[in-house]
């Protein structure tokens, strides 16, 4: 057993868990792989791995340090905090804020995706606003302590 | 002489298994600078506990989210005629079996709680991510199989679901942008997913207790920013508290606000499309389908317009006739006309439709029974009913109801939809309500029906 660890670097349940884990996966690769499309699927699996470490965390990082995100004054999450939401609705629906599919959008609903832009700029402005608010409330309570 | 014996055996480092399995002998000891560095990350909310707190909520609801969609796979009714669109699945639809028709809300639930639920955990997996990305550049990459063979299932875990979400948000957008078919990719992203997610929580089960242990929620709830110290590191392999911390900008218990808080949002944002109801309509802003389309009987929402679906007002005029098929191949049995239908026995129920990207609409629909039309047809108790739409072509312009879906009481042929004509958008001259399935299998602009016995 202890020799086991020793070559392995876990028990040998681990070794089992993995191995079965790893089997269900290669019989689903083999599956998808009998679809002309399979390396554009593989691609996109592989990619969706790395696409918030590379991409998206590097983006809100810097744009964190934009806003001053380093120093520690409260003011700041009073930017990045609606900053941060309106950014998260923007990524989850930007197929239709941006209107990238008008076609498709029309051809299931019978409605123009126009409407959403707009929706979503009167929430980005809503979040700020609150934000903005509580940030004065605090700050004169502050001031009155 | 001496020298060259020397040559021809040259002392060799002996090497046993441990030595070829210790993969960390391949790299470098000195990490390249940078992010495999850990002095590089230096967030003091980065730690154990608050990965394990997140890691909770995931683990409750993506159960939730991956059931539901495993579900929502064996509601199409695969089995039957071409209702399967993964029919290559082999041993991955093991788990299949006939779809209900009560309760009459089974499938909007369902559906509500995979595409809302979805939704509403974005941010926490977000979270979750930020939260372990240290480990992405753990140096040495590899240390030992063990590791080696783990790093390899955290690939499916995080590709998968990402996978998942992506192809989610596009797909209830209608943004088709991804190269391939949805359904299968969904399907066999969600067989990645599962595969690394649960051995992930098999293996991590145990640092997760013990992590949340360290500390108590409704404390953590009380300390503000200026307060906030980082977490202390459990032992020698945490590589997620920081070694040389930087001081906190935000607190502990801002931090776990802002994902709740945004998890809140997206709620009040979407779920109207899937709980009706004028207020949590008016506030879905963001919800795919929460618009309004006016008051009148058939102002509800449509999928696929029937200009959309190549039908026109003419196809359904005084020409249109309901085929009634009685056996595979078979004969025409009845042809019969909108006022033929109109003149048999008439049921009204009160049923959702409910699509498969989570939003749904309930109204009061008034028609023929399926089951009376097998009669009909000469097949009184079929065992499984084709239906033909106008539409010609397109994925669902045919669907297979199992014998139970004809049966059911409330599986109607309806003609009208709250005391009106149907619109032609929402199926004129008529169109199937099943209870408790897809919304896509209500086919509309029904031209012909098979009854096989």
């Amino acid at each position: 057993m202890a020799r086991f660890r020793a070559l392995y670097g876990s028990t040998p349940l681990h070794l089992i868990a993995l191995v079965a884990s790893l089997a269900i996966t290669f019989y689903t690769a083999l599956k998808i792989a009998e679809y002309d499309t399979a390396p554009k699927i593989a691609l996109w699996l592989v990619g969706a791995a790395l696409v918030h470490d590379l991409v998206l965390y590097p983006l809100y990082t810097l744009l964190g340090l934009l806003a001053g995100g380093n120093r520690p004054r409260r003011a700041v999450n009073h930017v990045r905090v609606p900053a941060l939401i309106s950014g998260l609705l923007f990524l989850m629906f930007v197929p239709l804020i941006c209107s990238l599919a008008p076609g498709s959008y029309e051809g299931a609903s019978g409605l123009r995706p126009e409407p959403y832009l707009e929706r979503w700029l009167a929430i980005t402005a809503v979040l700020f606003l609150a934000s903005g608010l509580l940030y004065a409330l605090r700050a004169r309570r502050g001031a009155a302590s | 002489m001496g020298a060259r014996a020397a040559l021809v055996r040259p002392p060799r480092a002996r090497l046993n298994a441990r030595t070829l399995l210790s993969l960390a002998r391949l790299f470098p000891k000195t990490p390249p600078p940078g992010p495999f560095r850990p002095g590089f990350w230096r967030s003091p909310l980065r730690g154990r506990w608050l990965t394990s707190t997140f890691a909770v909520v995931l683990l409750v609801g993506v159960t939730l989210v991956t059931i539901t969609g495993f579900l929502s796979y064996a509601a199409y009714n695969p089995a039957l005629g071409t209702n399967d669109l993964t029919p290559n699945k082999g041993l991955l639809g093991f788990y299949l079996f006939d779809w209900p028709t009560k309760p009459v809300w089974l499938y909007q639930v369902n559906q509500g709680v995979h595409v809302i639920g979805g939704l509403v955990l974005t941010p926490v997996l977000l979270a979750k991510l930020w939260s372990v990305i240290p480990k992405l550049f753990s140096w040495p990459p590899f240390r030992s199989p063990a590791q080696a063979l783990e790093r390899l299932s955290l690939l499916a875990l995080v590709g998968g679901a990402v996978f998942q979400f992506a192809t989610g948000f596009m797909n209830i957008a209608y943004w088709y942008a991804f190269p391939f078919s949805f359904y299968p990719a969904h399907l066999y992203g969600a067989w990645v997913f599962t595969a690394g997610f649960v051995v992930h929580v098999a293996i991590k089960l145990p640092t997760m207790r013990r992590a949340l242990r360290t500390r108590r929620l409704v404390d953590e709830l009380r300390v503000p920013l200026d307060r906030t110290q980082p977490e202390e590191r459990m032992d020698a392999e945490d590589e997620l508290a920081p070694v040389s911390p930087a001081a906190a900008t935000l607190s502990r218990r801002g931090l776990l606000g802002l994902v709740a808080g945004s998890s809140a949002v997206v709620f009040v944002l979407t779920a109207g499309q899937t709980i009706g109801g004028p207020l949590t309509r008016s506030v879905a802003l963001l919800a795919p389908r929460g618009r309004s389309y006016g008051d009148g009987p058939n102002d509800f929402q449509v999928n696929k317009p029937a200009a959309a679906a190549g039908v026109t007002a003419e196809m359904g005029g005084p020409s249109y006739r309901l085929e009634l098929v009685a056996g595979q191949d078979g004969a025409v049995v009845r042809e019969l006309s909108r006022e033929d239908l109109l003149g048999l026995d008439q049921y009204t129920y009160e049923l959702p439709i409910a699509c498969v990207e989570g939003w749904s609409t309930t109204q009061t629909w008034t028609g023929v029974r399926l089951r009376d039309l097998a009669v009909l047809a000469g097949v009184p108790s079929a065992g499984e009913m084709t239906a033909q739409s106008l539409q010609g072509a397109g994925t669902f312009a045919t669907t297979t109801f199992s014998a139970d879906q004809v049966d059911a009481e409330k599986s109607l042929l309806a003609l009208r939809v709250n005391d009106a004509d149907l619109s032609l958008d929402h199926g004129f001259p008529a169109r199937i309500i099943i209870p408790a399935g897809p919304g896509v299998h209500c086919t509309k602009w029904v031209s012909r029906m098979t009854f096989v016995a």
